[in-house]
């Protein structure tokens, strides 16, 4: 019978048995179990890990884990309605291209000099993010959309020292969950919803006026809201949270904003969101990217949890460098427990996709992609609304989300959607127990990426599925 | 020092490359969008006439003006200023555990099965997707002897604050919410382990290292109270010593009534070797972009696996990989949750690629990665040690683990060379600059490089002989080192700028304004 072969480590270069014998003898032991001497035997580890048996090569391991990706069935191949914080776009190749830089791709936290063009593109990103959202300053990127919606929230009550905050109810449920831990025993003491007016999913201004007290830390918004449509009274809730001392957050989806005004142009304080739908693959979700964007004022710059970097001259000479922090001791890699919030490694690959997007997109890119979802998203809520049981909920106008009710049909969100993956189409999200009082309803999301071909096939679709 | 090797005669790519927003000319498109269809446009008219009046932009942004092979130019002269793993050693950047991202991994994450999937698809669609983080999961409850893993967090940040928001959870739930309002942690563990407790509320206590290093378990048993709500620690601490005591720690803990969460960030060193539920831990997690191989990605997206023992299990972030039969499924209806601290299922791709790497090596790999990653560290260790002006910090005549907190301070104090002049002036040499230590620098002029396993041999002597030959410059012509870099991708930065507040420019709006009032 041939021999087994003897294993080296491709990524473990000194597991050659001579380079790791020349190593115990330099360094003076003869077993490497000496240097584990540190360890108290009673807490070591004694018998092998039990895991399944490798595939040394990379041939196997590739054959195996793609086998199993290939039981997924992804957006590429079947026609995806799906949104709700996570946008399927095109991904420009040049983006992809950059950030699979194995320069930028397998940096960390190297220094100003040996990394600074990382610094720079972090700096491009704010420079270019912080212009299409209206505002002045942001840090390095943050996690996601939700968490950066807490964190703007509990800056508000920073600044403000008031303890309370407005949110309105359309705000989907999930990411009430990941703002309402991270305010829990926070500076934030209560969270108020805000109600909105049921035939057009807009904020009722006189329940933001009741609910506006004294304790009022700041009011959230978000455009487009949760449920797709485009909130118009930016404005008035601006001016009556000002009136009250309060401070305004916009929550956004900064791909609206190449037409939509920028939240800074109707009185936003504060600017959140994820940048996942600039030039990042959905990833399961795992492509989200969160920010916080403030205006220049000292106090809310202070209350930035995110790291900084900025623009510095040199020390000689003509051209510019970068500095290793910012405003450090806001951060908890300086302050420890008396930082603002924790702060930790977030998402700089994804704000490298999303300056490489802006980028290549520029102004004109940006109002081009900006029409082409709304005329698109518009066709299709109409194709839609032109099928007998099918109703749209909400007449406002909306960027690329809508809401359809299918209670007319006496059929399930989830029975429709059953039936329209047979036909390999993702429907719309079910919100059905997200949002109970709507009725059996679905979050459908159209972008650039839909033809005209393709939402006549949802419409026919879904005609057979109601039948 | 016996084992020298050449010193690299470096030169960085100088770009000299001007801010992209410098860059654009009018008119010039990076990529073009596709136009709604002629039937699209008869149907809705005009895009403007779909957006309420008050809501139209009306500036467009100030986005640059460029031509697609512009942008990308300008980008890979960038990444080429960069110093990425794969083009430069970077054993310096310790507690980061920097090793090699396997490129197979990096193909499987580009497939659309991957890429492509929307966090919200049917689960019947996702089933390869479940299938790893199920298996993963299994994968890290074997290695931590945990009971269950969740990969919500993204980073060991959002890790140690899942833990913290447990902690309160699990005290609530008991009706201790309110009298447990303290946290202990060490001053050796990671700042968020100070950090994450006090953004969830609590009053963080931190104890000094006692004489020989290790947290001090006198002052443990004195912060000890009903008010303990849990110690959060890390371990091995930054120097790099694995607590002998470090049962007794968790066990006064627990007799008080409070939990033990240890940091894992970086676990090189003991993966099969020691776990952390076998020392009694509640909790601990790992750093998926560390020892598990994901790219760091210039500071993320990573992953920071949260593993916690059975009684904790039902606190758990939502929703929950499951598996009943053959199928896999997702489970959000969990009454004592936290809730979430992240958008969807964390980050999937992350959790892929430790999947492969786990699988390529098996358990026999793992518990080489952890033998060189040991080896190599006390390898580098006898090289350094012979380095002048380099000494060690606690800890004498005791073994370290995968990594340690050195200090130039004697050479500062002979050279006046500082840590910061030296980090400047190892990039001259093509070496990625090293890591100093956490705040506050408790060991003075420190430095903390951590070889991993995908180090070879002749990298550590590379390093080693960079700082032999800089501390040789040091004391002899100290002049050189406090004005590095000097073949470095940039000269020496004014850094005032980063102690005055209002001198710190952060757009290019500003800076380009700032300029204009210079002149």
């Amino acid at each position: 019978m041939a021999k087994k072969r003897s294993v080296v480590y491709p990524y473990i270069p000194n597991s050659v048995a001579a380079t790791r014998s020349e190593m115990l003898e330099k360094t003076g032991v003869k077993d490497v179990e000496e240097l584990y001497v540190g360890i108290p035997k009673k807490l070591r580890f004694k018998r092998p890990l039990k895991l399944p048996k490798p595939l040394h090569s990379e041939l196997e391991l590739k054959r195996h884990v793609s086998g199993i990706l290939g039981k997924n069935k992804s957006c590429e191949e079947h026609l995806s309605f799906l949104g709700a914080g996570c946008y399927q776009h095109h991904v420009p190749s040049v983006v992809d291209t950059v950030i699979n830089r194995g320069e930028f791709l397998t940096a960390y936290s190297g220094s100003n000099y040996s990394d600074m063009g990382r610094f720079q593109v972090m700096f491009e990103y704010v420079s270019m993010l912080t212009d299409l959202v209206g505002m002045e300053v942001a840090g390095f990127p943050m996690y996601d959309g939700s968490s950066s919606g807490g964190t703007a929230l509990r800056i508000c009550a920073r600044v403000t020292g008031r303890p309370e905050v407005l949110v309105p109810e359309t705000v989907s449920p999930l990411r009430m969950k990941v703002i309402e831990n991270y305010c829990r025993n926070s500076e934030i003491k209560a969270i108020h919803r805000v109600s909105c007016h049921p035939d057009t999913g807009l904020i009722d201004l006189r329940d933001v006026k009741a609910k506006l007290t004294a304790n009022t830390a700041g009011v959230y918004l978000e455009n487009p809201s949760y449920l797709g449509m485009i909130e118009t009274q930016g404005r008035e809730v601006a001016d009556l949270a000002h009136e009250n001392g309060s401070l305004f957050a916009v929550g956004v989806n900064p791909m609206s904003l190449g037409v939509l005004a920028p939240p800074g142009d109707y009185g936003a304080d504060i600017v959140s969101g994820d940048t996942q739908p600039l030039g990042v693959h959905m990833n399961y979700g795992g492509g989200a990217c969160g920010f916080v964007a403030v205006r220049d004022v000292e106090e809310h710059i202070a209350e930035l949890p995110a790291l900084m970097t900025s623009i510095a001259d040199l020390e000689e000479g003509e051209g510019f460098g970068f500095t290793l922090f910012a405003w450090a001791e806001r951060l908890s890699y300086a302050a420890r427990e008396n930082a603002k919030e924790y702060t930790g490694t977030a998402t700089a690959l994804w704000s490298t996709a999303n300056a490489v997007y802006l980028a290549l997109m520029g102004p004109q890119g940006m109002k081009d992609i900006g029409e082409t979802i709304l005329q698109k998203s518009h066709y299709a809520k109409k194709l839609l609304a032109e099928i007998p049981d099918l109703k749209m909920p909400f007449p406002s106008t909306h960027f690329n989300e809508f809401v359809v009710n299918f209670d007319g049909t006496g059929k399930t969100v989830s029975q429709i959607n059953a039936a329209l993956l047979k036909r390999k189409i993702f429907g719309g999200k079910d919100l059905s127990e997200e949002f109970p009082r709507l009725g059996q309803c679905a979050l459908y999301c159209v972008s650039e990426i839909h033809t005209a071909k393709d939402l006549k096939k949802l419409a026919r679709a879904l005609k057979e599925v109601i039948a | 020092m016996s084992e020298e090797t050449r010193l690299r005669n470096y030169h960085a790519q100088v770009w000299d490359e001007p801010l992209l927003m410098d860059k654009s000319v009018k008119g010039q498109r990076g990529i073009l969008v596709p136009e709604a269809e002629k039937e699209v446009r008869d149907a809705v008219g005009e895009a403007k006439a779909l957006i309420p009046s008050n809501m139209r932009r009306e500036q467009s942004p100030d986005l640059p003006e460029m031509a697609q092979p512009q942008v990308l130019r300008h980008f890979t002269r960038l990444s080429q200023m960069t110093m990425g793993n794969d083009v430069s050693n970077d054993i310096g950047v310790g507690t980061c555990t920097m090793k090699y991202s396997p490129k197979v991994n990096e193909a499987l994450c580009g497939m659309p099965q991957m890429a492509d999937l929307h966090p919200y698809q049917d689960e019947s669609t996702v089933q390869g997707m479940l299938e790893i983080m199920y298996k993963t999961r299994d994968f890290l409850r074997e290695i931590s002897g945990m009971d269950e893993i969740c990969f919500q967090p993204t980073s060991g940040g959002q890790a140690v604050y899942t833990a913290s928001s447990i902690v309160r959870a699990y005290h609530q739930a008991k009706g201790e919410g309110d009298k447990r309002d303290q946290v202990i942690t060490t001053m050796f563990s990671h700042p968020v382990d100070a950090a994450c407790p006090a953004t969830v509320g609590y009053e963080v206590i931190t104890l000094m290292p006692d004489k020989d290093g290790y947290p001090d378990f006198e002052a443990l048993k004195a912060a000890l109270s009903e008010r303990t709500a849990a110690l959060f620690i890390t371990n091995p601490e930054d120097i790099g010593l694995y607590n002998p005591r470090i049962e007794e720690f968790v066990k006064l803990v627990h007799s008080v009534g409070g939990l033990c969460f240890t940091d894992q960030a970086n676990a090189n060193g003991v993966l099969g070797k020691a776990r952390a539920a076998d020392v009694g831990f509640d909790m601990c997690h790992f750093n998926l972009h560390k020892t598990f191989s994901s790219p760091h990605g210039g500071m993320g997206p990573g992953c920071g696996a949260l593993a916690v023992k059975e009684h904790l299990a039902k606190f758990l972030p939502v929703p929950v990989v499951t598996k009943e039969g053959k199928r896999y499924g997702l489970d959000y209806d969990r009454p004592d949750s936290i809730g979430k601290v992240r958008d969807f299922c964390g980050n999937a791709q992350v959790i892929l690629r430790t999947y492969a790497w786990i699988m390529s090596l098996g358990a026999k790999g793992l518990n080489e990665v952890a033998e060189i990653a040991v080896l190599n560290n006390n390898y580098l260790e006898r090289l350094l040690l012979a380095v002048p002006g380099v000494t060690e910090s606690y800890g004498e005549g005791k073994v370290r683990l995968d990594q340690i907190r050195y200090s130039w301070e004697k050479m500062t104090a002979d050279t006046g060379v500082t840590s910061e002049d030296v980090e400047r002036r190892m990039t001259d040499f093509g070496i990625q600059a090293y890591w100093l230590s956490h705040h506050p620098h408790v060991i003075p002029e420190p430095f903390t490089p951590e070889p991993s396993d995908s180090h070879s041999k002749e990298d550590i002597d590379e390093w080693a002989t960079v700082m032999k030959q800089i501390s040789k410059e040091a004391y002899e012509e100290p002049e050189k080192v406090k004005s590095a870099p000097h073949r470095g991708i940039t000269r020496a930065v004014d850094e005032s700028a980063m102690l005055l507040h209002e001198e710190c420019i952060f757009t290019y709006k500003k800076y380009k304004k700032v300029k204009a009032e210079e002149k």
